[in-house]
């Protein structure tokens, strides 16, 4: 479904990323880690063409995401960033409705709207449908973009930092929700994230990038140990079992 | 519009208690939308016939173009403004604060320098205006689709880029209008500074099918504008391409700013203002919306305020100078507003 192929992003001279390669084929999540400017995001951005790849390849379904068409892209993959700021003041019903755009090019049909209203019934905003975005607070208006990503109803859905700005209560709900729409609904999810322990708990497989190269990629049990933390942090770190959970934990 | 079909299909399917607010914004819109329709038609009606004496074969001739100007000048202004805000994703630029309606009077003065008074005067206006226009729309991308298309988010420093280039477009129209002989001034004078006192028929009727065209094409571009008001990231995962829609984008309201420019001349806050009230009153949530109340507002604005300072108070030509006065005190408040969040 999604490969990559020695991707490399060079910033001058330096290579953010360097000769990543990468496939995805079975439903689950894929929890990408390493420390800051390891590379993840940019990883992440080219796959999903928010940034033009210096070299290498990536493919989605067989397609060339520089050559082929945004919308075929679009109805196969789809992408969060950190939010930024909208234009439009919009509730959240409308919102939701933009992820039918590829499918139904602004004119939603009767099928968009059943797909709209699945949407805001997978993550528990109809309360909040008809609310207006700048009126929620950050983690209730993080869902309402996840659920925009889950009616545009793509095989694989690309998470970057979904983490970030939610407390503990919020973030583990949102990685509760995309370990459903990966075990409910199918879906290839790549989330990057920061903190080991939600990618130990919640992800199938991890892949540990440094200075832009993927270093480890497999399950989290080969993944999360002691040697290999260390060799992608670079810092010393206790790894114990925890009630089955491979957990990290730091020396004061 | 896009979602009244589904509305039904949605409204069976849920409470309707949770569809009530959603009707209840809808019908807000259209209702203000109407009103707005109804207080344009009505300035019109009034400019056409209040205080007018004598035989109407006179009277038509002479406010129908003038009329016609201010309609069609109103909404060139205001659709490039509101579209050029979404391609530069803030609510705080306009084509003429970023220097637009400068490159159009440097490339007029340009013009007359370079291919000298004999020939603009005998040109045929509908080529020349066509001539210019194909300039203009390769300048403005040149210098504006690298600056905007490339998803450069810096605010500041787009709006200081914007007016720097204006100050220089000026500076430099200025310099060479100070080096072209008298007669070649006014006959540049003439063409960059008309009014709507002095329209040139013929050009209207250029205007009015240039401005046609455009609206019909950002028609068809309005959802894919929904979309890029999301930001460019959402937009490219949606399957819409930045790039190439603010390029597209931008060279029709290089078409807009050159038929708005070449009718009455350079108005720097007049799009701002009408914009802005636009989303006030009717929000932003679809461009469908947002652009016809902006374009309902600019009529209003310039044929009421026309009508009462010409009919009413009796003044003449001043009405560009309130307007800009009012625009100016809606910029800055903007600007205060965004600073103090």
């Amino acid at each position: 479904m999604i490969e990559a192929v020695a991707l490399t992003k060079l910033y001058g001279d330096s290579r953010v990323v360097d000769g990543a390669s990468l496939t995805l084929d079975a439903p689950g999540v894929t929890a990408i880690i390493g420390p800051n400017g390891a590379g993840k995001s940019t990883l992440l951005s080219m796959i999903a063409r928010l940034l033009p790849i210096d070299e290498g390849k990536a493919f989605v379904d067989g397609l060339d995401v520089t050559r082929a068409k945004g919308d075929e892209l679009a109805r196969r993959i789809s992408v969060l960033r950190q939010e930024n700021g909208l234009l439009a003041r919009l509730t959240v019903r409308d919102l939701i409705g933009f992820g039918r755009f590829p499918h139904s090019k602004g004119r939603l049909t009767a099928n968009d709207h059943v797909k709209i209203t699945e949407a805001l019934a997978f993550l528990d905003l109809e309360p909040l449908a008809e609310r207006f975005l700048d009126e929620l607070s950050g983690g209730q208006r993080q869902r309402a973009f996840v659920a925009m990503v889950l009616a545009q109803d793509t095989k694989a859905i690309l998470l970057d930092e979904p983490l970030n700005n939610l407390d503990i209560r919020h973030a583990v709900s949102m990685m509760r929700l995309v370990r459903r729409a990966a075990d409910e609904l199918g879906k290839i999810v790549v989330v990057v994230l920061h903190d080991i322990n939600f990618a130990s708990a919640y992800a199938d497989r991890i892949v540990a990038m440094r200075e832009g190269r993927i270093v480890v990629d497999g399950p989290v049990e080969a993944v999360v140990s002691e040697e290999t933390i260390e060799a992608v942090f670079g810092l010393p770190v206790l790894v114990r079992e925890i009630e089955g959970q491979r957990t990290c934990l730091f020396r004061r | 519009m896009a979602d009244v079909a589904g509305n039904h299909v949605s409204a069976a399917a849920e409470d309707p208690a949770q569809v009530a607010p959603k009707r209840a914004a809808r019908q807000h819109s259209l209702r203000m939308l109407a009103f707005l329709a109804v207080l344009a038609l009505f300035s019109c009606a009034l400019f056409m016939t209040l205080g007018a004496r004598g035989n109407w074969s006179f009277v038509l001739p002479f406010r129908a173009p003038k009329l016609a100007a201010m309609i069609v000048v109103g909404h060139a202004i205001a659709l490039s403004t509101v579209i050029f805000q979404t391609l530069s994703g803030n609510r705080i630029l306009t084509p003429s604060i970023m220097g637009f309606d400068a490159l159009y009077a440097l490339i007029q003065t340009l013009m007359v320098v370079v291919a000298g008074t004999a020939f603009v005067t005998a040109a045929d206006p509908m080529a020349l205006f066509f001539a210019q226009t194909a300039v203009m729309i390769l300048f403005a991308l040149g210098l504006y689709g690298s600056l905007i298309g490339r998803g450069a988010r810096d605010l500041l420093r787009l709006l200081l880029v914007g007016v720097i280039l204006g100050v220089l477009f000026r500076s430099l129209a200025g310099f060479l209008q100070r080096l072209i002989d008298p007669n070649a001034f006014v006959v540049l004078q003439d063409r960059l500074y008309a009014s709507f006192n002095g329209i040139e028929t013929d050009l209207l009727a250029v205007a009015v099918v240039a401005i046609g065209l455009v609206t019909f094409a950002f028609w068809r571009l309005l959802p894919q504008l929904d979309v890029l008001a999301l930001g460019r990231d959402t937009a490219i995962s949606l399957g819409v391409d930045p790039v190439r829609l603010t390029q597209l984008s931008l060279g029709l309201v290089a078409v807009l700013v050159s038929v708005s420019t070449a009718l009455v001349g350079p108005v720097t806050f007049f799009g701002l203002l009408v914009a802005s009230l636009a989303v006030a009153l009717v929000g932003s949530r679809r461009h469908a919306e947002t652009l016809i109340a902006a374009s309902l507002i600019a009529v209003i604005c310039l044929v009421g305020g026309q009508t009462i300072l010409e009919r009413v108070l009796g003044f003449d030509t001043a009405l560009g100078i309130i307007i800009e006065f009012l625009g100016g005190i809606v910029f800055l408040a903007i600007v205060l507003k965004r600073g103090i969040q």
